[in-house]
């Protein structure tokens, strides 16, 4: 699997440095790490920056993850993106939603690193 | 097992106490790598930092940790792979996530709660001279544990 770069969407700083080293402790190389604390801040990142994957919090201020996704349908830096959504937020509901929207995939906090590859590593290597 | 609504509905909230204790041991565990040990294991000391989570709809109530600052500080050095006295202004942040996380792994472990309860962003409140007074004071489920000898105490307050 290639370095990738990934944009980390949650409104905890604390949330975002632990998901990034939840990352790399999957295994998963990160040439490039963008962080935006809601769906505001990550659409302006990716105005600028492409991505390969995206982690997104469901509740967040301003935008929420579940508006986010469905913005990324015409962000062409997102294009080529694997949206996961990664939060407390575990209902069938918002799992069924964002699933219909285009996140590829789901990972409840807390979690592991064991959990963290198991969900991601699939996408990219499909993309390779 | 009882739903939610029946179990508020009848006030039994005491069964849900290994429950609780389930979904902070795992916090711990997955996001801290750390064990929490049974409370008579923990030094009594100042519990000075209280963190907030709320709960609405089929179940209302508050969800709080109360423990030291010192304990605190060592959940967030834990959290981030840093030394405790590296912690600086991301001790509330990491606090707050914690009992977040907890709320929410405890409500999509109560059957029927995963799609009928949204919790509220979290507060922290640090120092001890304060009273907490809430609508949802009606039944209290504590838990008490002990996290690398700090004592650390979970509350659920419910509306019945």
């Amino acid at each position: 699997m290639n370095s990738i770069q990934a944009l980390i969407v949650d409104d905890s700083a604390v949330m975002r440095k632990i998901v990034e080293r939840a990352v790399r402790q999957a295994g998963i190389e990160l040439s490039k790490v963008f962080e935006a604390g809601n769906g505001v801040e990550a659409l302006a990142v990716l105005a600028e920056n492409p991505v390969d994957l995206i982690l997104c919090d469901i509740n967040m201020p301003v935008m929420d993850g579940l508006e986010f996704v469905k913005q990324l349908s015409g962000v062409a830096n997102a294009k080529q993106a694997a949206v996961v959504m990664i939060t407390t937020e575990g209902s069938e509901s918002h799992v069924v939603q964002a699933i219909s929207l285009g996140a590829k995939g789901y990972i409840r906090k807390p979690f592991t690193p064991d959990q963290v590859r198991e969900h991601i590593v699939p996408l990219l290597t499909v993309k390779a | 097992m009882k739903t939610a609504r029946e179990t508020s509905a009848t006030g039994h909230h005491q069964a849900w106490a290994p429950i609780l204790e389930v979904s902070l041991r795992e916090v711990f565990e997955m996001m801290l790598s750390s064990e929490l040990k049974d409370a008579d294991r923990a030094q009594d000391g100042p519990m000075d930092m209280t963190s907030m989570v709320g709960l609405a709809g089929q179940l209302c109530g508050v969800l709080s940790i109360q423990c030291s600052q010192e304990a605190a500080k060592l959940m967030a050095s834990k959290m981030l792979g840093i030394e405790p006295q590296q912690v600086g202004p991301e001790l509330c942040d990491a606090f707050g996530e914690i009992c977040n996380m907890v709320a929410g792994n405890f409500k999509n472990k109560i059957s029927g709660l995963g799609n009928g309860c949204i919790l509220s962003v979290p507060t922290v409140i640090s120092g001890n001279d304060y009273s907490l007074h809430s609508s949802a004071d009606s039944d209290t489920l504590e838990v008490r544990m002990a996290f690398e000898g700090n004592s650390i105490v979970t509350s659920l307050r419910v509306q019945a």
